[in-house]
């Protein structure tokens, strides 16, 4: 019975838990997103669907639903059907790795509040975000249309780049750490008191960067570029399929953001936990620690998109293979010997 | 097996428009792509021709009007103000100083609007949203001033042959010079928001170069023209109204990139505030209509007519056989004329380039195809 519980009852709960987390926040996200652009550029964002709107993305979620699914006649078509599903899913996975926050006692029975602690946690975070990327370069491929094909040549280009960049930064955070585990990392920011992005800045910074990056975001939104190529990759998609596309790419502005909390902020810990007079904040549950930096980081997001002009494809290139990537080597080499040194 | 593979590559042929977010409206380009730099491109145009100007053919000289509010609907009354101007030219009426004074100030506003709705859809084709909906905010203030002034806010309709339709309403001044009063502060946010922005210089600076020579032989005019370092303004290499009166610069840039002619068209709306205030003092009390017959009938004979209109030289050529309707009316159109330079500056660019060089040359296509 006992085994049951542990193996079956829970992970299925926990399941549930997540994935109703991912989808209601990437609903509220949408909706929290266009009512804070409308809010910076002085106009309303969508208000009419429920008290403030807020049911503006159910709304829509209805009607991509039940649009008529468009295929257009020369797309190949089982590529085209499989690849928004290769992106959502993928943006979906990686949320089992995430501790929400430090374990809890419930009904005696101790839970941890993540789904998995693989030890080798950021290798499968890192591997299915690359996974994910197909779901982008398929989907424009298989359209046959050009301005996919353009979106899709975009971004293969720009994910080799940065995913690149990305884990080089990461390199130097695993110095301290001494695990791949996610958990782990977290415990180790707590041995150490201090938060990662105060020991390592630059490697935070170009996470960062390369996070926007990874997930098409403003200002390397590139891949779907609007204004240049119409919508992108996703150009030729409708309906249900596009909304696939969309809530993976919101999906992974959460995710970023729960990485960057996690790696860099020190997960569900307390801010400062080296400052002993700060203890009255331990009170506060340590999930509401982890989400509310999460949101900062989700707010921070927004906030570049609602300020910054687009990259152009070269220039983006650029940013990554000579300054990022070179930034994140120097940063391991020192790091590296600082380490060695300290010993 | 390389080499072959390699003679196996080709150049794409891709259509941008006439269904496209950023060619501002109906234009069409034709590109020849090698990844996703340009090797050949060639505008089409047509998409929006409604034959203006042999409907000229068939209207009085008052009926035509309000269709030169349709040939560049972003600034309607610079259409307007060349029209009248042309006629006038033809009749050799005189109008009164104060119907001067008010149509500058109106033709400047719609300059200041015309940069506005040009800046703001720059931004977004660049990809900063935010300044679109900016810059529409403030142009909203100058279309309830025309609002105010005449009733209509975009196809204004706002002058007539000889002088105006009615004189400024009560309070039009204050609101006026209260506009301007706050204008050049916001032109510093969007300068704060762009000019100052890493992102926005590397997309703009060195690119869609074009030479001061080639501007010329190319027919290039206004912003566009400017923006090479040409400093030409008919307003004061051939004034026209009052504007040898008034005092103002004429920006110009150096290297004609899309980043100076950013810069002029900004400079250029700060320049427009200098005039509006000055018009707004020198204003003189008097008559708003110059006498004239009531049915107009020019003599025989042609004209041409150009105006400095916020996006270049704006002409009107008519040819009159003494009726009541023109015999034949041509107009020089500079969004038309400005539009032959974008093969030239876009070769060699990327796809993303195509897009600022075309926001930077400031086309509506109403004004293209006519």
């Amino acid at each position: 019975m006992s085994i049951f519980i542990d193996f079956v009852l829970i992970p299925i709960i926990k399941i549930l838990v997540i994935v109703t987390f991912v989808f209601v926040s990437v609903l509220i996200l949408i909706w929290i997103e266009r009512r804070f652009q409308g809010f910076v550029q002085s106009r309303l964002g969508p208000n009419r669907v429920g008290p403030q709107g807020i049911l503006q993305s159910v709304a829509d979620a209805i009607k991509l639903l039940t649009k008529e699914d468009v295929i257009p006649n020369q797309v190949d078509r089982f590529i085209f059907n499989i690849s928004p599903i290769i992106a959502f899913v993928t943006a979906l996975v990686v949320f089992a790795l995430i501790p929400f926050g430090a374990e809890l006692n419930i009904f005696g029975r101790k839970i941890t509040l993540y789904l998995a602690d693989l030890n080798i946690g950021l290798l499968f975070i890192i591997g299915f975000n690359s996974i994910g990327v197909f779901g982008i370069i398929l989907g424009g491929w298989a359209a046959k249309s050009k301005y996919p094909l353009l979106g899709s040549l975009r971004s293969a280009s720009q994910m080799i780049s940065y995913e690149v960049a990305l884990i080089m930064s990461l390199v130097s955070v695993l110095f301290f750490s001494r695990s791949l585990s996610l958990v782990e990392i977290v415990k180790a920011q707590q041995e150490m008191k201090v938060w990662f992005a105060f020991i390592q800045p630059l490697a935070f910074f170009i996470f960062f960067i390369a996070g926007v990056a990874e997930s098409n975001r403003l200002p390397f939104d590139l891949p779907e570029a609007e204004s240049e190529l119409v919508g992108g990759f996703h150009t030729e998609y409708s309906g249900m399929k596009f909304a696939f596309y969309f809530v993976a790419e919101f999906a992974h502005v959460i995710f970023f953001s729960a990485l960057v909390t996690v790696l860099f902020f020190g997960g569900w810990l307390r801010p400062f936990p080296n400052v002993d007079w700060l203890n009255f904040l331990d009170y506060i549950p340590p999930v509401f620690w982890f989400l509310g930096k999460l949101a900062f980081f989700v707010f921070i997001f927004m906030w570049i998109r609602a300020t910054w002009p687009r990259y152009r494809y070269d220039q983006l290139e650029m940013i990554s293979w000579k300054w990022l990537i070179p930034l994140a080597l120097v940063n391991i080499f020192i790091t590296g010997l600082i380490v060695i040194l300290v010993k | 097996m390389g080499k072959r593979y390699l003679e196996h590559t080709k150049e794409i042929i891709m259509n941008m428009g006439p269904q496209h977010p950023s060619t501002h409206g109906v234009l069409r380009i034709k590109l020849w792509l090698d990844g996703e730099t340009v090797v050949k491109s060639e505008p089409i145009i047509g998409y929006l021709h409604r034959g203006i100007e042999k409907l000229a053919e068939f209207r009085t000289y008052t009926q035509f009007m309000p269709i030169t509010d349709r040939l560049d609907y972003v600034s309607a009354a610079s259409n307007n103000l060349a029209w009248v101007q042309a006629v006038e030219k033809l009749m050799g009426i005189e109008v009164p100083r104060r119907a001067e004074f008010i149509r500058v100030i109106i033709t400047e506003l719609m300059r200041i609007a015309n940069h506005l709705v040009w800046l703001g859809t720059q931004a977004n084709d660049i990809g900063a949203v935010t300044v679109l909906l900016y810059c529409f905010r403030e142009r909203e203030e100058i279309l309830d001033i025309f609002e105010m002034f005449c009733g209509a806010r975009l196809t204004l309709n706002a002058f007539r042959i000889g002088g105006l339709a009615h004189d400024i309403p009560p309070g039009f001044k204050e609101r006026v010079k209260d506009f301007i009063e706050r204008f050049p502060k916001y032109i510093d946010d969007y300068e704060r928001l762009l000019s100052e922005n890493r992102i926005w210089l590397q997309r703009t600076k060195n690119v869609g170069i074009i030479s001061a020579e080639d501007a010329i032989d190319l027919g290039l005019s206004g912003p566009s023209l400017r923006g090479s370092g040409v400093k030409w303004d008919i307003r004061k290499s051939n004034p026209y109204s009052v504007y040898d009166e008034l005092e103002f610069d004429i920006p110009t840039g150096e290297i004609g990139d899309v980043y100076d002619r950013y810069k002029v068209r900004i400079e250029e709306m700060r320049q427009s505030v200098r005039i509006i205030k000055q018009a707004l003092e020198m204003m003189p009390e008097g008559e708003i209509r110059a006498k004239v017959p009531r049915i107009i009938k020019p003599p025989p004979g042609e004209v041409y007519h150009s105006i400095e209109a916020p996006k270049g030289e704006l002409g009107f050529y008519i040819v009159s056989d003494g009726s009541t309707m023109p015999y034949r009316v041509k107009i020089r159109a500079p969004s038309f004329v400005n539009l032959q330079s974008l093969s030239k500056m876009i070769e060699g660019h990327l796809v993303a380039d195509i897009v600022a060089i075309i926001g930077s040359i400031d086309i509506v296509l109403g004004e293209v195809d006519r």
